[in-house]
């Protein structure tokens, strides 16, 4: 049985990444740009994945764990602030969230 | 092709698919259900690589938990379709050069690195040499003799965490 070669996992971890990258830069939903972060983290995590199979190794397996760990905390705290702006502001849209703007 | 090749194919391009719709979809909750299909499509793509306690991980916390979090806040919200404003117009005229330049960078830095040549050709120490899978009882033992500081900081991370969102989310009195 061939295997698929790590090469290829990476190439697909660094569209999606890129892919993550657009995704932020396009969208203007606060939430949405939040899932773009998520798509980064993603995109990493299978880079992560592909690695420790290149070697062998466990400790990238340990990483990615760590990853979705804190990726988790991140949504949990970040969605929270989310309620927050939109509790104060009214609006959903990062342009509207410009306080500290000159 | 061969059974893994048409497989990795088949979700690659799902996976990809799902991000570029999570790009296109102007309501949030299309994009979030775009991207809990790149996570799936992800999670076939580690049992491939043979990682089957991240695979399971993925399904469970991150298409999951987390995504169902954020599918709940958008109801909770009730987030519609996006506004355009002129600014959005810059960020897609400025956005869409940089995305390419940094794709062409990642390309470029694989296609000539040493690391990239030596995994992709399969020829290096262990290179994708067994398809069988990562065992998770080293693993667990990994996670619990080598990191098992970093792992209790997380515990600490993720109590932290649900504190802050209890204090953000409160309601004032």
């Amino acid at each position: 049985m061939s295997v698929v070669p790590v090469s290829y996992y990476l190439v697909l971890s660094a569209i999606l990444f890129g892919l993550g990258v657009v995704a932020f830069v396009f969208k203007r939903n606060i939430i949405t740009i939040f899932m773009a972060i998520e798509l980064m983290l993603n995109a990493v995590n299978l880079a992560f994945v592909a690695f420790a199979r290149a070697w062998n190794q466990l400790d990238g397996l340990v990483f990615v764990f760590f990853v979705i760990v804190v990726a988790a905390a991140e949504a949990a705290v970040g969605l929270a602030i989310v309620m927050t702006i939109v509790h104060n502001r009214q609006t959903l849209n990062v342009e509207r969230v410009d306080l500290l703007k000159l | 092709m061969t059974l893994p090749f048409l497989l990795f194919f088949a979700f690659a391009l799902i996976a990809v698919l799902g991000a570029v719709l999570l790009i296109l979809a102007r309501e949030p909750i299309h994009s979030a259900l775009s991207l809990i299909l790149v996570m799936v499509a992800l999670a076939v793509l580690y049992l491939l690589l043979g990682a089957e306690f991240v695979a399971a991980v993925q399904i469970i916390v991150y298409a999951g938990a987390v995504m169902v979090l954020f599918v709940f806040v958008i109801m909770l919200l009730n987030a519609g379709v996006e506004e355009r404003t002129n600014w959005s117009k810059i960020a897609a005229w400025a956005g869409t050069p940089l995305a390419f330049f940094l794709l062409l960078e990642i390309g470029h830095f694989m296609a000539h690195s040493k690391a990239g040549e030596m995994i992709g050709t399969g020829t290096g120490a262990g290179v994708g040499a067994s398809g069988a899978a990562f065992s998770t009882t080293e693993l667990s033992k990994l996670l619990f003799t080598s990191y098992l500081f970093p792992f209790e900081a997380t515990s600490i991370l993720i109590l932290i965490a649900i504190l802050g969102a209890m204090i953000l989310a409160k309601k004032e009195e």
